[in-house]
């Protein structure tokens, strides 16, 4: 059951991030992308299987059983996604401003639509 | 081998020379031209010394192995005729040198100008001493390359643009073809190789393929050889500096089309098709380019539709198939390129010293500059084909081969008439290029008082001219061996005698010529009429323009065409393009399912806790109410967002994912801020009320598809996540990190080892792109210009404001002041608190959850509370925070650490690591790696604090307002 509340969680997440992605005003778009990157790192995480109370800190490092531990290669996947998905929406939030600033919209094309 | 290193030498040199021309100084205009002048005279003395060696029939080889599991290798090879080759480009590459120092002026970047004329003779020799054919391609591609750089020298100049432009598009892709040709020769011959391929000539010709290998070839050589009617680039280039002129469409460029066809001809040759296509190319141009020549009122246009013409005589006599009219053509090859250069160079002379090319306003300069003068008329002459001079040696014996019987054919039948057409409307246009200019009433609206150029200046033309009469005069004593050892390592054992005398008796050629000097004098003197009217090109084939056609075919290709695809296939609209993008996603996705179908997963399914459950419902509901608020809302829609983020941070933690869930928190922190501090510069959006009801049909149609759309995303992502989730992991190589994380990266938290350990180089690359990142940020608001409606300050800030003002006891400031007493004193009391945790959380981070990200953020979050605790000037007067320099600092420590691997002999980034007992703290582990996550610490500090305090100050900045877009002033 943990398995399908965690595969609708990705699955909600990702939906709300590609709407608001595909919406017009770049604020939108930026809050659209955090909750995809959000359902993405979920997503990656989750390759590595579920599984609770056996994080991948060593307890008696001079005897190593993988099969104690969860899976760490994914979550140092993630955890550098999560600081690059930092970075990107400081960037676009900036890129957002300036364009703002010099087209006078906040549409992402840079002018309101024609219709 | 180490007979062939100058042969490399000879490639080589050239292109270190040109490096070294293009990092002089712009006025180092001696410098440079010493400097290809020298690199020139080292090839020719270089190729000069290899005579021996190839004069009896020897090949010189060199190669390197290039790609040797493809059977291709770098191979320089050189016989008796690309010595001749050789001899010329790095020959008349040192006389055009010394022209163009004289020629230049120093007001151009004259040692730009050296080094891409020595790049180009680099290629140039490339092409010519190649082993094979891929190679040859390559630099004859690069020929094209550099020839579009030396014709657009004088960038400002929109002729010389148009001109560089048009002959790349039209060599470069000819040269394309001719790829596509050497490929087919390569598979028919199993080698590229060129003395492979040059020893399966009948195995070519025999192939199926032949046809389309030949026709492509020939399209290569033809386009850069300026056949017709490929020739209209030729002219345009003449917008190129006079000595470029004088290389490109004397010895090399242009020639190197004749080039290809003579090194090909003994497998390529003999066939009818090769006879049919490359005898009627050759024959067109032959009468045209000399029919226009002789109405062109500008010299070097004269020149270059004789230069198109002279090479039609050439691809003639390859046409021909015929080992003596192969001699001819090779003779004529090297006489075409003697005379033409010193003519292009007497032009230049002409134009530099009268500042006028124009035949029109040319008159008399023979009492000017009567050395000059004599020159140009004896090379002039030698373009005519007048006896006693090298073009007429060539010339009769293209008569005897026009004469000779070949294929029968109407097209082998008309070749005499002609070639005496041609003869006599070359001597027609030779005698205007000496009457028109040298003779005559002198010149009086001159923008120069014409005079006798500088000697050294004059000396290439002497020098060219002196080779013409030597030849012409002396065959025997000076070309014939030379001519000889070329000719006979294209045309092997079948060399047929021949004479270079001068006199033959009175035979049929002799008799030609006769009526083609006759008949071109009566010519000119019958055009005299017409050509005083000074109309600029010929009559009846003017309007018959090449560039004209070719512009037109390729603005209808690339711009209408294009335009109007584009109009259809696609958008610079964002919404569409990503629609696109998202509904592509979700088909690729669906693909396989559709093809296997889906079952379910084999592992264990796990029990049902109503607490995560719990947590999903918020977590969902918060990233819904994000995306249904974030049009009117942003506040809401980004609390909600954090909410969503807070809900991913405690199923990190759920799921044994400590490092993870501390990360996320932190950053879930700063991105809060960093989107507080936005939110002030975007334009206010207030919902009407019923708007949502009142939006337009396509709105709601456009709405309906985006929700769909995302449905289906969600769906199909949900659905791929609960398949993978419920099947077992299979064997991946994360067993590898969890067995050798303590063993060889000396830590336990296995995270932190795998980022600055094991994948330290990864790592590495993911803190330049942060520093990357912070630094355009940075840039981007140092220009920053908010929307008019936004420059104001905020109406609170406003109100507090006035009512600081109107009490005079207060002082701007105050009010915020107050309000956040509390508050202010806590968080500047955190600050060492904080800093502690995130010393706490870095050292602790290869041995427990931590490490330098999750520190570098803690650290970013004290310092960004001591703004908003103090405000920016507060604490700008007290703390000096560079994140500059942190950045910076940062990134080295990470590559020195990394670096210092090398110094055991390590690979980069190998790291080093041992327990530390220190009084007090205890046993810490003290692993190099330990350094490179300070690097990584300092980075994440620096990047953040700096993309914060960036955007921060621009409250306390007055920026001006962006200019009003110019749609939005129409509608005011």
């Amino acid at each position: 059951m943990i398995e399908l509340i965690f595969a609708l969680a990705v699955g909600i997440l990702t939906a709300s991030g590609v709407w608001l992605l595909l919406r017009p005003r770049t604020f939108q778009v930026i809050i659209g992308l955090s909750l995809l990157s959000y359902a993405v790192n979920l997503f990656i995480f989750g390759m590595g299987r579920l599984r609770i109370g056996s994080p991948p800190v060593l307890q008696n490092p001079e005897v190593v059983d993988p099969a104690l531990y969860t899976d760490p290669l994914p979550q140092a996947l993630v955890l550098t996604a999560i600081v690059i998905s930092f970075a990107m929406t400081a960037l676009f939030l900036v890129v957002l401003l300036a364009s703002r600033g010099l087209t006078g919209t906040d549409h992402v094309d840079g002018r309101e639509d024609a219709q | 081998m180490s007979s062939g290193l100058p042969l490399l030498a000879i490639v080589a040199l050239p292109f270190i020379g040109s490096l070294v021309a293009a990092f002089l100084r712009q006025d180092a205009r001696n410098g440079a031209a010493f400097l290809a002048g020298a690199v020139a005279l080292c090839g020719t003395a270089l190729t000069a010394l290899q005579y021996p060696a190839v004069s009896h029939g020897g090949v010189l080889h060199f190669g390197i192995e290039w790609l040797p599991t493809l059977g291709l290798d770098f191979t320089l090879r050189m016989d008796g005729f690309t010595w001749l080759f050789a001899m010329l480009v790095t020959g008349i590459g040192f006389l055009v040198a010394l022209y163009a120092r004289y020629y230049m002026s120093p007001a151009d970047p004259v040692p730009r100008f050296f080094a891409f004329l020595l790049a180009f003779m680099g290629a140039m020799l490339g092409i010519v001493l190649s082993g094979n054919l891929i190679q040859l391609v390559f630099f004859w591609e690069l020929t094209s390359l550099f020839s579009f750089l030396l014709i657009g020298y004088w960038h400002h100049n929109p002729g010389a643009r148009d001109g560089a432009r048009l002959a790349l598009t039209v060599t470069a892709t000819g040269g394309l073809c001719l790829l596509v040709g050497v490929l087919l020769i390569g598979h028919i011959v199993g080698s590229y190789d060129l003395d492979v391929v040059l020893a399966s000539g009948n195995k070519i010709r025999g192939s199926s393929l032949y046809l389309p290998a030949l026709i492509l070839v020939l399209l290569g050589a033809l386009t850069k050889s300026a056949q017709f009617p490929f020739h209209f680039w030729l002219p345009h280039a003449m917008a190129a500096p006079t000595p470029v002129s004088a290389y490109l469409h004397s010895a090399t460029m242009v020639k190197a089309g004749v080039f290809l066809l003579t090194l090909l001809w003994p497998v390529l040759a003999g066939t009818e098709a090769w006879f049919y296509i490359v005898v009627s190319a050759g024959l067109c141009t032959l009468v045209l380019g000399a029919y226009a020549a002789i109405f062109q009122q500008d010299l070097k246009g004269l020149l270059a539709y004789s230069t198109i013409s002279h090479l039609g005589l050439i691809t003639i006599l390859l046409g021909l198939s015929s080992p003596l009219a192969t001699v001819a053509a090779v003779f004529h090859t090297i006489n075409h390129a003697t005379f033409k250069a010193s003519l292009f160079m007497a032009a230049g002379i002409i134009d530099h010293e009268t500042g006028t090319r124009d035949i029109r306003r040319l008159s008399g300069l023979f009492r000017f500059m009567p050395i000059t003068a004599t020159l140009a008329m004896v090379a002039a002459a030698a373009m005519a084909g007048v006896p006693l001079l090298n073009g007429f040696l060539s010339k009769e014996m293209f008569f005897a081969e026009a004469a000779a019987f070949h294929v029968d054919s109407m097209l082998d039948h008309s070749l005499p008439w002609f070639a005496m057409l041609f003869s006599a409307f070359s001597v027609a246009y030779s005698l205007r290029f000496i009457h028109g200019v040298f003779f005559g009433p002198p010149a009086t609206d001159l923008p120069r008082k014409p005079h006798e150029p500088p000697h050294w200046m004059r000396f290439p033309v002497e020098f060219l001219v002196l080779a013409c009469l030597l030849v012409g005069v002396l065959p025997a004593l000076t070309i014939k061996p030379f001519l000889a050892t070329a000719v006979r390592s294209v045309l092997g054992p079948d060399t047929p005698y021949y004479s270079l005398a001068v006199w033959h008796g009175f035979n049929e050629p002799l008799l030609m010529s006769v009526i083609a000097l006759c008949g071109g004098v009566i010519l000119y003197w019958l055009l005299q009429g017409y050509l005083a009217k000074g109309i600029d090109g010929p009559p009846i084939v003017r309007r018959l323009k090449g560039q004209r056609i070719f512009e037109r075919v390729l603005v209808t290709l690339s711009w209408k065409w294009a335009r109007s695809l584009e109009r259809v296939f696609g958008t610079q609209r964002l919404q569409p393009q990503l629609r696109l993008l998202v509904a592509f996603a979700v088909i690729a996705a669906l693909w396989p399912l559709y093809r296997h179908g889906l079952e379910p997963g084999s592992r264990p399914a796990t029990g049902f806790d109503p607490a995560f459950l719990l947590l999903w419902i918020v977590g969902g509901l918060c990233a819904i109410g994000a995306a249904y608020q974030a049009k009117y809302h942003r506040l809401a829609a980004m609390v909600m967002m954090g909410g969503a983020g807070l809900v991913t941070c405690i199923t990190f933690v759920w799921f044994s994912a400590p490092d993870l869930a501390i990360t996320q928190l932190l950053v879930e922190i700063v991105t809060t801020v960093l989107i507080l501090l936005g939110l002030r510069w975007l334009p206010k959006r207030i919902e009407t009320a019923g708007e949502g009801l009142s939006a337009s049909f396509q709105a709601r149609v456009r709405r309906a598809r985006d929700l769909m759309l995302a449905v289906a995303a969600g769906t199909g992502m949900a659905l791929v996540v609960y398949a993978m989730l419920t099947r077992p992991l299979p064997q991946t190589i994360s067993r590898y990190f969890v067995e050798n994380a303590y063993a060889e990266g000396g830590g336990r938290n296995i995270v932190n080892v795998i980022l600055v350990d094991f994948r330290g180089f990864d790592t590495f690359g993911e803190i330049v792109v942060l520093a990357v990142v912070a630094i355009t940020v940075f840039s981007l608001l140092r220009r920053f210009r908010p929307a008019p409606e936004s420059v104001e300050a905020p109406e609170q800030q406003r109100v507090q404001d006035a009512y600081d003002r109107a009490i005079p006891s207060r002082t701007e400031g105050d009010t915020l002041a107050d309000y956040l007493t509390i508050p202010a004193v806590i968080m500047q009391w955190l600050f060492p608190v904080i800093g502690i945790v995130a010393i706490y959380l870095f050292l602790r981070g290869h041995d427990l959850p931590g490490g330098g990200f999750a520190a570098g953020v803690t650290m970013s979050v004290a310092l960004v509370l001591q703004y908003m605790a103090g405000g920016t000037r507060w604490i700008e007067a007290r703390l000096r925070i560079l994140p500059m320099s942190w950045t910076g600092l940062g990134l080295l420590c990470a590559a020195f650490t990394g670096m210092g691997a090398w110094l055991f002999g390590h690979p980069f980034l190998t790291s080093y690591f041992q327990y530390l007992d220190l009084p007090v703290i205890g046993k810490i582990p003290a692993a190099t790696a330990l350094l490179f996550d300070l690097g990584v610490f300092a980075v994440v500090v620096g990047a953040t604090v700096l993309i914060l305090i960036a955007l921060a100050h621009q409250s306390i900045r007055r920026p001006k307002p962006a200019p009003v877009p110019a749609a939005e002033k129409e509608n005011a």
